[in-house]
């Protein structure tokens, strides 16, 4: 099970060659897009938005309001009584601040781990490497759903049932990340600098402290925020683990609110727009940077 | 482990006593040692940091990805109760008999592959073109690019509790659009095909833009030349799209297609939450139920562990044929290429 991408070869310097050609005859990254293109991509991005829209207008209304039609289509007035409900019977607080620890944990231990890891697979020598990378590469295509029920009597047997590093340690296996890290290094880390640090007699501990880190640093903030959403997102692990009670992750808080016994649309809604916000708030900031990471991820995959 | 900075084969300042190397008889015997010493400490650092740095890695995966997997198969083999979870009793395969002789466990798995194809093709193709026209030259193309990113980072819950609203048979937007276009109103949940389709769009609503970067991605880096000496030689836009773009991306499509197919064997999210009430059996009729979701329902519901784990070998056993076919193809495609 490998998998099967090959890196296409990255383009060789853009010939001007083009510049005689028709306009009719460019193709690819040089056409304009025209009129159609607009619309579809319009049409795309209200497909997109839309419903997160639509959860705060319901969210902004009441549970009668709901239960007509037409659907409400604009803001109605009680958006914060009902994000404040939502926030009491969900019980949001404990919620975020129990993700933002699970996921602040599992992103940055994952990045440091898959960066030293993914350092000594693309630029060290070693016995096995390339073994050793063909089981990185395979355990990405194994789900880790399949491994919830001997994990689940783990977590029986240690009672960690309702407690944080039962989410925690799982989470920090990404296969995925070491992948990551590799590619990026592979390229960005000349082995020249790494031989500089050498012959300075530095050891490989301080190489990866000097050199490596400062040279991976944007792949690691891209990374980061990848694994942030990741297991921000979470679902099912947290789910089996946690209750909505005892110490809720956001998803399981925001799930427990649609599967409880109040059927009150409008407070449903609210606790979804809650739980989806923050991550919302962090693309609209880093959105350029997010867009880059998972291309750049792409195509070196 | 820290090395000190003196420890490097190369010259060695020798205090600035003598100028240059000072030959090699001056050197006093202990520091010979130590010079020695270090140069094994730097050989053995060479040989073993390597492993050192990937262990972390492979300590985890071993202990929370190997174990539990393999640990899976052995409890498929047992009778194991969710009330006593580490009590074991063996009862060889009789756990896959019964799985294989339950009709929901068959129809979990045919809802498995419809939901499957029904999330997955359309959201490729889907994704295929916006990445076409995301490559043209767009004002305001970074905009585009984070709006349609805005599904991927809402979350499952989120998302399924929103669609249940739109796909509301009574309430719902949908319907509602359908009725002013003169259709009539659909049962989203409680019919098969209609359920389906409304829990597979969950998942192309959250997927279609993430994929559509990674082909934009792979667009991108296809060689500019290709598509100039194909323009020359007379193609249309269209035929370049057909000779130039798809076979270059052929590696890409095959591993959007993989990891598509490995999401849509473990969907669980979703359908979970679609009917809230129903909960784990995936509607009155079982009608979304998938293999997920059957696990679950085996496990924390019915409370057999061990039939669970014979599911989860299963479905382990499924994805293993999958990643065989897919090595086939892909050593096909490499050897026609």
């Amino acid at each position: 099970m490998t998998t099967t991408v090959t890196p296409p070869e990255t383009s060789p310097a853009r010939q001007d060659r083009r510049s005689r050609l028709p306009k009719s005859a460019r193709a690819g990254g040089t056409l304009h897009g025209g009129p159609i293109a607009y619309a579809i991509l319009i049409l795309f991005t209200i497909v997109s938005l839309f419903p997160l829209v639509w959860t705060a207008i319901a969210a902004s209304r009441d549970n009668q309001r709901l239960a007509q039609t037409p659907p409400p289509f604009w803001f109605g007035s009680n958006l914060f009584k009902n994000l404040e409900i939502a926030w009491t019977d969900a019980n949001l607080g404990e919620a975020f601040l129990n993700t933002t620890i699970v996921a602040g944990i599992s992103a940055l231990t994952i990045v440091v781990l898959s960066t030293i890891a993914g350092f000594a697979f693309a630029k060290l020598r070693f016995k096995g490497r390339n073994a050793l990378m063909l089981i990185v590469i395979g355990t990405m295509m194994v789900p880790p759903q399949l491994s919830v029920i001997p994990l689940y009597m783990m977590v029986a047997k240690l009672d960690w049932t309702d407690q944080l590093q039962a989410v925690i340690f799982p989470s920090l296996v990404s296969a995925f990340g070491v992948f990551f890290m590799r590619q990026y290094l592979l390229q960005a880390l000349p082995d020249e600098i790494i031989e500089a640090a050498r012959v300075d007699g530095a050891s490989s501990w301080r190489v990866v402290w000097h050199v490596v880190f400062p040279a991976a640093r944007p792949a690691m903030a891209v990374l980061g925020m990848l694994m942030f959403v990741q297991t921000w997102n979470d679902f099912l692990w947290p789910f089996l683990v946690l209750t909505q009670t005892g110490n809720p992750t956001v998803q399981v808080a925001v799930a427990g609110l649609g599967r409880g016994y109040t059927p009150d649309q409008s407070l449903i809604m609210a606790g979804a727009l809650l739980g989806t916000l923050p991550l919302l708030l962090v693309f609209a900031i880093f959105g350029k940077q997010i867009v880059g990471g998972i291309m750049q991820g792409a195509v070196k995959g | 482990m820290t090395t000190r900075h003196d420890t490097a084969a190369p010259p060695v300042k020798e205090g600035g006593a003598a100028p240059g190397r000072p030959p090699a008889d001056a050197v006093s015997e202990q520091e010979v040692k130590r010079r020695a010493k270090l140069s094994r400490r730097w050989q053995r650092d060479v040989r073993w940091s390597p492993y050192a740095f990937v262990s972390p890695f492979f300590l985890l995966f071993v202990a929370f990805g190997l174990f539990p997997l393999i640990y899976t198969g052995w409890a498929s083999l047992h009778q194991v109760e969710l009330t006593a979870p580490t009590d074991m009793n063996w009862v060889g395969l009789r756990n896959y008999t019964r799985i294989f002789d339950d009709e929901f466990f068959w129809n979990a798995a045919k809802n498995t592959l419809t939901i499957g194809i029904i999330s997955t093709v359309p959201q490729l193709l889907m994704a295929m073109g916006i990445a076409h026209i995301l490559n043209y030259k767009l004002r305001a193309s970074t905009f585009y690019r984070v709006a349609m990113l805005a599904p991927y980072a809402t979350s499952i819950a989120a998302a399924s509790l929103v669609f249940v609203l739109l796909f509301g048979r009574d309430y719902g937007m949908i319907n509602w659009a359908l009725d002013v276009v003169g259709i009539d109103p659909v049962d989203w949940q409680g019919d098969k095909w209609p359920s389906q389709i409304a829990v597979s769009t969950i998942i192309i609503w959250r997927w279609t833009g993430y994929n559509a970067l990674i082909y934009l991605a792979a667009m991108q880096a296809i060689p500019q030349d290709l598509y100039e000496s194909a323009a020359l030689d007379g193609a249309s836009r269209w035929q370049q799209f057909l000779h130039v773009t798809l076979p270059s991306l052929r590696p890409t499509i095959l591993f959007t297609a993989v990891v598509s197919t490995i999401g849509a064997s473990q969907v669980f999210g979703e359908p979970l939450l679609f009917d809230a009430n129903k909960g784990a059996s995936g509607g009155a009729e079982h009608q979304f139920q998938t293999l997920g979701l059957y696990l679950y329902e085996q496990g924390w519901v019915n409370q057999h562990l061990g039939r669970a784990s014979a599911i989860a070998w299963t479905m382990f056993l499924i994805l293993i044929v999958i990643g065989i076919v897919n090595y086939v193809i892909s050593r096909r495609l490499r050897a026609s290429s």
